[in-house]
């Protein structure tokens, strides 16, 4: 709710700080989001600092420490604190920069998705008419797929790999914003102060992007936390199917594909890169509840 | 009744004929010659490779191929695997109910046990097992399954050794099958042991395909159950002096189960994603597997085949749960 127009900061400043105050109060009457707020933060800070906190390189192989279990198992090696995989890199490293890969992804496909799905939405909403019909059959069309089961079908087109991975996912998850961005505009558009600026000679852009889009972020800022997670989590699968990002990459889901061959013999391979996706994901999850809370009146105090 | 079922319709012809056309365009927008990919041969003459393209009718208009596809579907003709040379739609049909089987369970095990959760969450607001069935309901929605699934196999197929690893039934059993239902055609068979072979090979992929739904039933019902409880005729109802148990199982819960209805008929989209994610963990012979199998397979015909089916199928599930809302919710039908 930050993303105000600022056009006369004198008057709008109070009431953007006021508002400000208010989404942080109910936010932070909600614990599980407050922590799932932190896990986050650290889960940021963990991967913006891997390369000077991870103890190894995420590649390196260490041929004589192979499959060692963590450091509190007999047999552990406090070297590697989480024990190696299978041909002995350290699993603490790897996880490290997996972080990376897994928020990056998030990131990406998130603002892929958002910036793509509010144009067209946008677009549909204002313009209405066949467009607005063309736009939504289209978006329909989209959602008649599974959405894994789409995103694998773009990727075996557009051939394996986590770019590819990316830009199906964000295809995937794309039209939900934009039936959000369509909804709020068209309920949006007949507002007063919107004819107010366009009787003022504000252009068919200004109007959409500038007038009426602020107002419509709230519903856009939960559904982008939804998607951030399922962005991790769809690419995580991908990965973990052979289709998402490719060995050596010490992507979560694609460190659990290499490991499945030892899951009977080497818990630790499994289990971590697991739990490492889990907590991202209800990490944000959990955010997302907060802010549902703090930035939807209708669901507010539910 | 009859208007709003037209109404539906309308809005789903054009999409399933959309969803066809990505199905046809699917071929070809993979990088590479279409006429290779489609007969599965690598090196071909010039002569052989003008006979297939014709015998494929890729030699005609693009908008005739496209009607002659969708001719084809209407009919049936979901095109011929490369690797088997069977036909897709066979092929479908013969994997379709280790899926179905999967699936039922799956959304019996949500339904039965996350309504139930949802109910008694909302009636004590607040209380322990309120916070509980949350959290671990929202521990369910951010499951990786995938991983799930490996963590289930490590402790109960590793550590305990109670279920088996992978597939629908133990090798020692054999029999026809006549329905398709593992759990059925056990039965019939009247072998002793092969029910309990099927149940014990079901278990796990049933707890991991179910996580999902389970979560979002449960959180859905709690959310209803807590919107309902605040509404008047209950407080009314209350006031006259009836049971809780009646307040509750009939008054409220009729109107909370609205929404409820609704989550189920969506989670269809939601179980067939897990399919390909569950299959592919418990080796299970069913769509899902065949998906990922074909993939790698590069068998593009029965990608492009067996995305449409699934995606009419669901198209297919949400038209009943949208006329069944249409039915219980008469203001809906306008």
């Amino acid at each position: 709710m930050v993303q105000t127009t600022a056009i006369e900061p004198v008057s709008l400043d109070p009431s953007r700080r006021r508002r400000l105050a208010d989404f942080w109060y109910y936010f932070s009457e909600n614990r599980g989001a407050v922590i799932g707020l932190w896990v986050f933060v650290i889960l940021v800070a963990l991967a913006l600092l891997a390369p000077l906190i991870a103890p190894h390189a995420p590649n390196a192989q260490y041929r004589d420490a192979v499959l060692l279990p963590p450091v509190w198992l007999d047999g552990g090696n406090a070297g590697y604190l989480l024990g190696t995989d299978a041909v002995g890199r350290d699993m603490l490293s790897r996880l490290l920069y997996g972080a990376r890969f897994s928020l990056f992804i998030g990131v990406v496909v998130t603002t892929l998705a958002l910036v793509g799905g509010i144009v067209v939405g946008v677009f549909a909403g204002y313009v209405g008419g066949w467009v607005d019909t063309v736009i939504m059959r289209v978006m329909d069309i989209i959602l008649a797929f599974p959405s894994l089961l789409l995103a694998l079908v773009l990727v075996a087109v557009l051939g394996p790999g986590l770019t590819n991975a990316m830009i199906a996912i964000a295809l995937v998850l794309q039209p939900h914003f934009v039936r959000l961005t369509r909804a709020a505009v068209m309920a949006e558009k007949s507002r007063e102060y919107v004819i107010a600026a366009r009787v003022a000679g504000a252009g068919p852009m200004r109007l959409m992007f500038r007038t009426i889009l602020p107002n419509c972020m709230a519903p856009l800022i939960v559904q982008a936390t939804l998607s951030f997670s399922n962005a991790i989590l769809d690419a995580a699968a991908l990965g973990f199917l052979g289709m998402g990002a490719q060995p050596p990459t010490p992507e979560w889901g694609t460190m659990l594909a290499e490991a499945r061959e030892f899951i009977l013999r080497a818990w630790w391979v499994v289990t971590f890169p697991g739990l490492a996706i889990l907590i991202t994901v209800l990490a944000i999850n959990l955010m997302g509840d907060g802010l549902r809370d703090a930035l939807d009146p209708k669901l507010k105090r539910s | 009744m009859l208007r709003f079922l037209l109404r539906r319709l309308a809005v789903l012809i054009p999409t399933f004929i959309g969803v066809s056309i990505i199905a046809f365009s699917f071929i070809r927008m993979l990088p590479g010659d279409p006429v290779a990919l489609l007969s599965g041969e690598r090196v071909m003459s010039p002569e052989r490779h003008a006979e297939i393209s014709h015998q494929l009718g890729f030699d005609r208009p693009i908008v005739i191929q496209y009607l002659d596809y969708l001719w084809g579907v209407l009919r049936g003709d979901f095109g011929t695997s490369i690797s088997t040379k069977g036909s897709v739609l066979e092929q479908f049909l013969q994997l379709f109910p280790a899926t179905l089987e999967l699936s039922i369970c799956a959304i019996i095990v949500a339904i039965v046990l996350g309504i139930p959760a949802g109910i008694f969450a909302a009636i004590k607001r607040g209380s322990f097992f309120d916070q509980s069935v949350m959290g671990a309901a929202l521990v369910g929605y951010s499951m990786p399954i995938f991983w799930w699934g490996l963590l289930l196999i490590i402790l109960f197929s590793g550590i305990l050794q109670w279920t088996p690893v992978s597939g629908r039934i133990s090798l020692m059993f054999f029999f026809p099958q006549v329905t398709g239902f593992m759990l059925i055609d056990s039965l019939l068979s009247g072998q002793e042991g092969a029910f309990k072979s099927a149940v014990s090979h079901l278990i796990l992929p049933t707890i991991v395909l179910a996580t999902i739904p389970l979560a979002v039933i449960a959180r859905q019902t709690r959310s209803a159950m807590l919107e309902v409880l605040g509404e008047d005729y209950v407080r009314t109802a209350r006031a006259k002096g009836l049971s809780p148990f009646r307040v509750v199982g009939v008054h409220a819960l009729r109107n909370a189960m609205i929404p409820v209805i609704t989550t189920i008929g969506l989670q269809v989209g939601v179980l067939m994603a897990g399919a390909i994610l569950t299959e592919t963990i418990f080796s299970w012979p069913g769509i899902g597997k065949w998906m990922v199998d074909s993939v790698f397979r590069r068998d593009y015909p029965v990608i492009q085949g067996g995305l449409l089916i699934i995606a009419g199928i669901i198209m297919l599930v949400n038209l009943v749960v949208d006329l069944l809302y249409g039915l219980i919710n008469p203001r809906i039908r306008h």
